[in-house]
């Protein structure tokens, strides 16, 4: 009887150990999937905040967790590919603090209030993430929010961006030598977006630097010198592949095709809008002066009408146009305008027109438009005008041109044209000379913003908070756009090194995160 | 023998799930040894399950099985595309059943049983690839079944009896494949319902044609387990009074749900021969076609639109069949050996492979033996390994946004069930 007990459980026991339900050939097995012939082991991602993992206007931890080079790794483990580790922020709030005051502001969320409607907001939170008390690198994501091409060879750029201060290895050290320093078997390089970016996101106030070779004399919005940035980009690239590394390099994509500078359109002004339908009479007759001083000037393109039935362009100011203010100002008083009115109409409308489709606006602009401009408000009461007429005077979009900062016009958009594909052919042809993977992000946002993208559970597209494509900053993916870049990276890694690297569901990654401050 | 003890104890508690549906053929381990057949043999109460009207052909006055077993089952999940992977590390079931019959007369018996015949205890780890569809599940039925045996002649009876289940449940799963928190917790629902009771009845007939040849043939009932006033906990929800995201103020509701534990119909032969063998023949038709949603009806209405939400779950279940052989061989006094095999058909369509039954077609080895402790006591063992193919399978039914979004992989399943049991007569 024992006996037999002990038979029951033995057998027990070797039914149990031999009892895993097994495939017969398991995709964790080493094998299943090939590295073809690039070597994962060490995989070093050096970017900038697309590569950190930034979206909703911060970072934070769930966001690193989904940047592109984290779901890349994830997926390198299945042919050989070793620890990723990244710069994890301390919380999910996003913002930065150095020394304790706060430098970078914390995340968007998609707060509701309570009449149902709904709208990206900075998330109300304390943030934790300090610089002075964050660990230094070096990290297989050296991705650096705010960096240009130029910024990543630059010794002591930590000084600069505390971004990089956070995990530099040295305050003498670059971001490119902290990466270089860690030796890898494999990398990628997506660096040049912010040397176009902060121009465009700026509505065009910085200066397009073209000829000019000195970065240090570079404003912060402006657009790189397609030599400096040539230069920059080889001198990386050589410095990645001197050890024998592999690697990618990702082109720019058309930053102009991003929420940021699609969502809001050129002919925002409804006259439904109870604040400024009823208005538009008064501003037609008013503008019906000026436009009699263009069409006088030879200038009547430049006539600014509402119309009564369909939504009217903003006017903004066209800083490519030539300054007719003078002139402008002296035909108004020819017609019997009063000469501190036509003064200040030539002040606000020499460079004025109504804006068209080739104009973008910023997404920052839906805020601005229809509301008073304080700052102009302010120059007229100094100016003497009795509040009421400065108020009617300052209204931007509608009889104040929307600043600069607001507007790519078509001169802007056609400097930033011109540098990515300079940029995108210095990629291009170094991908094809070192041999390299050539990533052509340019290519896939276009179709995700042209057509979509059909998955799974729908169609990713570019359209601001419901597309799903973007955060909500309007120019930084979401999770999901990230798990879509990473599937583009992964296709060329398999392409170029022969490699059999599985790419993820795209469905499985969430895009917009919803919360009520309140 | 300790260390071994200790091995078998630490398995048991790092082992895992019963594979296979929510029928849980296991109820008898003279019966279970012989591939679970039973609907024509006379050799102890079991028969209480297996064919009521058999229980009055028992020799002794007073009949009495129980027994338990040790469900040891895995499934692993893989999807070649992504990489992604998924093994199930669920507790121990433990199946029991009781059986008892008196013989009032020569041609009426009095029998009663309490068993286990329904019942699914899976987890997989939280979060994983398929979590918008199960996290973990476990299914609880009691069967009790008083009986009645009645005897026309030595050549044929008729059994049956009512059957009260009582029965639980409790099942989370994540609310779809991406909402969570801030933090990235994922936002779930767990549904609890306890106390659910409902009643079926079972019939069955026994026909001896010759000495050595039984013909049975039995029924048990459908029985719609209607859970009302369940638990629907949510957790991780985002802070959002949104109107996107539509979930029940404080986290809880309650639900009503129904899940049918389907009619099954056996018919079957035993054949003695060569004086100590015997062979038995059972096919099974479960009318598995009853389930063909589960539908979760939550209290909780939404705001100005006043419905209810409701958690739609396709299953489509088709009836399927099940083919078992058993034989018994009176080896000595001391001992009886049986083994058996089964061929146990999938109920499941193609496109409705849900995780939380992630049953395919699968073949039953098992065998065991009786020990003759003395005239009146015997014990009882036996073991069964379920061997499921790799199958590549998907749920097609889960919705997002409007359209199907097939949850697809390949799953290798298998069980591994020792069971000990004892019977008494006199």
């Amino acid at each position: 009887m024992k006996n037999t007990i002990k038979l029951m459980i033995g057998l027990a026991t070797v039914g149990l150990v031999s009892c895993d339900a097994e495939f017969e050939t398991p995709v964790t097995d080493e094998g299943f999937y090939s590295n073809g012939t690039a070597d994962f082991t060490k995989y070093v991602a050096v970017g900038n905040s697309l590569t950190a993992g930034y979206a909703d206007g911060a970072l934070y931890i769930t966001g690193q967790e989904n940047s592109y080079p984290n779901i890349m790794a994830q997926q390198f483990m299945f042919v050989g590919g070793g620890e990723f580790t990244q710069p994890l922020m301390d919380d999910n709030v996003g913002g930065l603090l150095l020394g304790g005051t706060q430098v970078f502001e914390n995340r968007f969320v998609l707060d509701s209030d309570p009449d149902g409607s709904l709208g990206p907001e900075r998330l109300v939170a304390t943030p934790t993430t300090d610089v002075t008390t964050s660990i230094a690198g070096p990290y297989n994501n050296m991705g650096v929010p705010g960096a240009k091409s130029f910024h990543l060879s630059a010794d002591g750029y930590g000084a600069a961006n505390p971004w990089f201060a956070r995990f530099q290895t040295s305050a003498g050290a670059s971001v490119l030598g902290d990466a270089v320093s860690m030796s890898p078997t494999f990398f990628s390089l997506w660096i040049g977006n912010n040397d176009i970016l902060s121009y465009a996101t700026s509505g065009g106030v910085g200066v397009d630097q073209q000829g000019n070779f000195d970065p240090s004399t570079y404003g912060p919005n402006d657009i790189t010198d397609p030599n400096v940035f040539a230069a920059a980009y080889s001198a990386q690239v050589d410095a990645l592949t001197a050890g024998g590394a592999k690697g990618v390099l990702v082109n720019l994509a058309d930053v102009t095709s991003i929420p940021y500078f699609t969502t809001v359109p050129f002919a925002p002004l409804s006259p439904l809008d109870p604040n400024f339908g009823p208005q538009i009479p008064t501003l037609n007759a008013t503008y019906a002066q000026l436009n009699g001083a263009f069409a006088f000037l030879g200038v009547p393109e430049r006539s600014i009408v509402f119309s009564q039935s369909a939504a009217s362009a903003v006017v903004v100011n066209d800083e490519s146009l030539v300054n007719i203010g003078d002139q402008l100002t002296q035909v108004l008083i020819g017609g019997g305008l009063d000469p501190l009115t036509a003064a200040l109409f030539g002040q606000q409308y020499g460079q004025a027109r109504q804006a068209n489709s080739g104009d973008l606006l910023v997404l920052t602009s839906s805020s601005e438009i229809g509301q008073i401009n304080e700052r102009r408000f302010g120059e007229l009461v100094g100016l003497g005008l009795p509040p009421e007429q400065a108020g009617q005077l300052s209204v931007n979009g509608v009889t104040f041109p929307m600043e600069d900062q607001y507007v790519l016009i078509p001169t802007e958009r056609a400097s930033i044209a011109a540098a990515a594909a300079a940029f995108n052919n210095t990629i291009d042809a170094i991908a094809r000379a070192k041999e390299l993977g050539f990533v052509d992000a340019r290519r896939a946002l276009a179709e995700v913003a042209a057509t979509g993208v059909p998955y799974d559970g729908g169609v990713l597209t570019s359209t601001f908070v419901t597309g799903g494509a973007f955060s909500l900053d309007g120019v930084h993916p979401s999770p999901r756009g990230y798990a879509y870049t990473a599937n583009k990276i992964i296709d060329v890694i398999n392409r170029e090194y022969g490699a059999t690297v599985p790419k993820v569901d795209i469905g499985n990654y969430p895009t917009i995160s919803l919360y009520d401050n309140d | 023998m300790k260390k071994v003890l200790f091995l078998a104890v630490f398995l048991l508690a790092a082992a895992v799930t019963y594979a296979g549906g929510y029928r849980v053929a296991l109820q008898g381990q003279k019966s279970l040894a012989m591939g679970h057949t039973g609907v024509a043999v006379v050799n102890s109460s079991e028969l209480v399950f297996f064919n009521p009207a058999g229980l009055v052909y028992l020799e002794n006055k007073l009949n009495i099985s129980a027994g338990v077993s040790g469900v040891f089952a895995n499934v692993a999940y893989q999807n070649e595309s992504t990489g992604a992977s998924a093994t199930t590390d669920s507790p121990t079931g433990t199946p029991l059943y009781f059986y008892a019959s008196y013989k009032a007369t020569d041609w009426l018996a009095l029998g009663v049983g309490v068993y286990t015949p329904y019942g699914s205890t899976v987890s997989y780890e939280d979060d994983w690839a398929g979590s918008h569809l199960v996290n973990n599940i476990d299914l609880k039925a009691i069967y009790i079944q008083p009986t009645l045996s009645v005897k026309l002649n030595d050549v044929i009876s008729f059994g049956g009896g009512p059957i009260f289940v009582t029965g639980s449940v409790n099942f989370n799963r994540n609310l779809n494949r991406t909402l969570s928190t801030l933090d990235g917790e994922r936002s779930e629902v767990t549904l609890d319902a306890k106390g659910i009771n409902a009643t079926g009845w079972v019939a069955s007939t026994m026909f001896n044609p010759t000495e050595n040849l039984r013909i049975g043939a039995s029924y048990r009932s459908k029985i719609i387990m209607k859970a009302e006033g369940g638990t629907a906990t949510f957790e991780n929800l985002p802070n959002s009074e949104s109107d996107l995201l539509n979930f029940p103020e404080g986290g809880t509701t309650e639900f009503d749900a129904e899940l049918p534990l389907p009619a099954e119909l056996t018919v079957g032969l035993s054949y003695e021969f060569c004086d100590k063998w015997l062979f038995a023949f059972d096919f099974n038709r479960t009318f598995w076609n009853v389930y063909e949603s589960l539908d979760i009806d939550f209290a909780y209405t939404i705001e100005e639109e006043g419905d209810p939400v409701d958690s739609v779950n396709r299953r489509d279940y088709k009836n399927s069949s099940i083919y078992r052989f058993g034989l018994q061989y009176e080896a000595t006094d001391m001992f009886t050996l049986r083994a058996g095999y089964y061929f146990d058909e999938s109920p499941v369509q193609p496109g409705r492979f849900a995780p939380e039954t992630p049953r395919n077609d699968s073949n039953g080895y098992t065998a065991g033996l009786t020990f003759n402790v003395g005239k009146r006591f015997q014990v009882d063992a036996s073991f069964l390994y379920l061997h499921f193919k790799e199958v590549d399978a998907s749920y097609d039914a889960y919705i997002e946004n409007g359209q199907e979004v097939p949850f697809s992989g390949k799953y290798k399943s298998n069980a591994f069930v020792p069971g000990l049991g004892v019977t008494y007569r006199m």
